[in-house]
């Protein structure tokens, strides 16, 4: 039983007729996903790759009893699209659009609390379970199923992370990116409860950036709960300057606190062992299982 | 985007939020003029984006226009810490009875905006949130609701009000609310929010930070957010027009890379194998060709740049795209420091093909293409 998202996930693409949306949507139904249906204000009634566009999300969801969404509707309209699927009840949300202004992320993520919905992002690579189901924009050829499930700020290193995994012959549960705004839907503490529960998981890896305190609560979650799967991390922006951005929005350091040293510092002191360099995840997941066992 | 302090000032005054009476000046002379105008003994204050000029000498206080005209002339074309200084703001000064501090800041783990404010504002500000938080009370904010006329009372009591200033300090605080929710501010600080002798509140000091996400919606700094900003180096405000991530580092091997946690990662491999970046740029999800040519352009224009590491690892980036972008700035102005590039996923094998005809053999593995740049390649 993997996590968010399995083969019996039916979802809509929010924002379907869009360069990427349409882009990805194809990429989705290529890797199996079971895209049920598109909306677009005004494109209802028309079809992409056989999937039928819809002008808003309830109807969408009448018509194919779709039970999440992936959105890709451009950044100003992206907070209605995210409150147009929570009242569909649809979950989990997951927003890929980048550049949403922090404001209605903090109005959208309230809505969310409200509905108790899952909302995966914004600014996310999206979610994946290996030779199931993804939503999201990642390359689908560097996973593989297994029991190792992945949680990240950052796209690309994402990626990276799994390919290694998978070059190592270790396989995934399920891989996310929580987003890397500062304000985003899941925190890595929501991630570990979650992977906790999943039978399907046995290990692990968490991939962190400087900025925020979202390892630190790791962390504290780790030791405090006396977590019990092998937990490892990769922590990035050791080298980086205070007080800088980093591209994202998340990557800014200001004072000791969101530093990598102090992440590291802080998830190594809660017994997990911390990769120096991205290739060394696998080892040091391979070696963490066995001394548990 | 940071605003300097006079910018924010008018924004606040618009409000009716209270700011010491003064002017700005971008010359000696006219410096003096506004000091003879306001009367009285006044404040020199350095017009940086900086946080922490006050102990880096960029506020000078001058009984007389003369001084005034003394203080501003040191001051302008002067660097605090590292950024030149344009314009001054002079200021009447304040009969101080209280210096106290109010923010309005992003707070990632309530996912809201949380009010803090505190007696004990001033300079000193950090080491009070270090050694004593339980001296800056918190409030967070509702993101639909927004400041609640109770809980700016709450936080006037909190400050040590009551009477009539409570009613001044909560009216006070929720103009600031009301300044960070239209400019959709990442932070309204004011520090020092200034109690007179005579018992009224001006915000002495105040910051804003705007939400870059937010400029679509605010046309009014779009001009102003496409000034290379006085704390750019000459590299990043030349990148920034170019729509490119870039941070200048001190080191002398350049990054170019796809998303922001690779190319860090990336950064962080060439210093863990001994060398030193040069900066940080990222191209970006979907890089075209001409992104990635005006990065290698910029990276390799800059002298101190020894060796240039791209790192791309493409999902909906194309290496065929990468390999035309290198290709273009060999062909057309020559590739000028040593090049090392790793280059895997989406079109791998074309833009390998690019590559290798060029005599360029891109790497697997970005562990071997960080320890070659930090050899020198």
């Amino acid at each position: 039983m993997p996590i968010l998202v399995g083969k019996e996930t039916r979802a809509i693409v929010q924002g379907i007729t869009g360069n990427q949306g349409s882009f990805h949507a194809r990429l989705m139904l290529e890797y199996g996903t079971k895209i049920v249906a598109g909306v677009t204000p005004g494109k209802g009634g028309t079809k992409l790759q056989d999937v039928p566009v819809y002008d808003t999300v309830a109807t969408a969801k009448d018509e194919t009893n779709a039970d999440s969404s992936v959105i890709f509707v451009p950044a100003p309209y992206a907070k209605e699209a995210a409150m147009e699927a929570m009242d569909a009840a649809l979950n989990p949300v997951v927003i890929i659009t980048e550049g949403i202004p922090a404001r209605d992320e903090m109005v959208i993520m309230r809505y969310a609390r409200e509905h108790s919905t899952v909302i995966v992002g914004p600014n996310t690579p999206g979610v994946i379970t290996p030779g199931q189901s993804k939503l999201g924009i990642m390359p689908g050829n560097v996973f593989r199923p297994g029991s190792v499930g992945l949680a990240s700020r950052s796209g690309t290193l994402t990626y990276e992370i799994a390919a290694s995994l998978t070059h190592a012959g270790i396989g995934q549960s399920t891989c996310l990116g929580i987003g890397g705004d500062p304000i985003v839907g899941l925190s890595f503490v929501d991630v570990l409860k979650m992977f906790r529960e999943d039978s399907g998981t046995e290990s692990l890896v968490l991939i962190g950036e400087i900025g925020g305190t979202a390892e630190e609560d790791a962390a504290k979650y780790i030791a405090d709960t006396r977590y019990p799967k092998p937990v490892v991390a990769y922590v990035a922006g050791k080298a980086a300057p205070p007080g800088k951005r980093m591209g994202h929005a998340g990557a800014i350091i200001t004072g000791s606190e969101g530093t990598a040293d102090n992440k590291i510092r802080s998830l190594v002191a809660a017994g997990v062992r911390v990769a120096e360099i991205p290739s060394g995840i696998p080892e040091l997941l391979v070696r963490k299982v066995q001394t548990v066992r | 985007m940071k605003l300097f302090e006079f910018e924010a000032k008018n924004l606040a005054s618009n409000l009716g939020i209270a700011t010491p009476r003064g002017a700005v000046a971008s010359s000696a002379e006219e410096a003096r003029d506004i000091h003879k105008r306001l009367g009285g003994a006044v404040v020199v204050k350095a017009q940086v984006l900086v946080a922490g000029r006050g102990k880096a000498g960029g506020i000078k206080f001058a009984l007389k226009p003369e001084e005034t005209f003394d203080r501003a002339k040191e001051m302008l074309g002067s660097f605090i810490k590292g950024e030149n200084v344009r314009k001054v703001l002079i200021e009447q000064k304040l009969p101080v009875k209280k210096e106290l501090y109010i923010s309005i800041a992003e707070d990632r783990m309530n996912k809201c905006q949380t009010v803090l404010a505190s007696r004990q504002g001033g300079i000193d500000i950090e080491e009070v949130a270090r050694t004593h938080p339980e001296e800056i009370a918190r409030r967070h904010m509702d993101p639909v609701y927004g400041i609640r006329g109770y809980e700016a009372r709450d936080l006037a009591l909190n400050l040590g009000y009551g009477g009539q200033q409570l009613n001044m300090i909560s009216d006070l605080l929720t103009n600031l609310y009301r300044l960070s929710v239209i400019y959709d501010c990442e932070l309204v600080e004011s520090n020092p929010l200034v109690e007179t002798q005579d018992g009224r509140f001006l915000a002495a000091d105040l910051r804003m930070i705007i939400d870059d996400n937010s400029l679509f919606r605010h046309p009014e700094f779009q001009e102003r957010s496409k000034e290379p900003g006085a704390e750019l180096t000459p590299l990043e405000a030349k990148a920034r027009e170019n729509n490119l991530a870039f941070v200048e580092l001190d080191g002398d091997i350049g990054i170019i890379g796809n998303g922001a946690g690779l190319v860090m990662a990336t950064i962080d491999l060439v210093k863990y194998y001994g060398g030193q970046p040069a900066n940080f740029c990222d191209v970006g999800g979907g890089a075209a060709a001409d992104r990635v040519a005006s990065a290698l352009g910029i990276i390799q224009s800059s002298d101190k740049v020894r060796t240039v590491l791209v790192n791309i690892l493409a999902g909906i980036t194309r290496c065929d795209e990468v390999a035309k972008g290198i290709l273009d700035v060999k062909k057309v102005v020559g590739l000028k420091k040593p090049l090392v590039v790793r280059m895997v996923g989406t079109n791998e094998e074309e833009g390998r093909r690019l590559l290798e005809t060029a005599g360029i053999k891109p790497l697997i593995h970005m562990e071997d293409a960080a320890r070659l740049a930090a050899k020198g390649a």
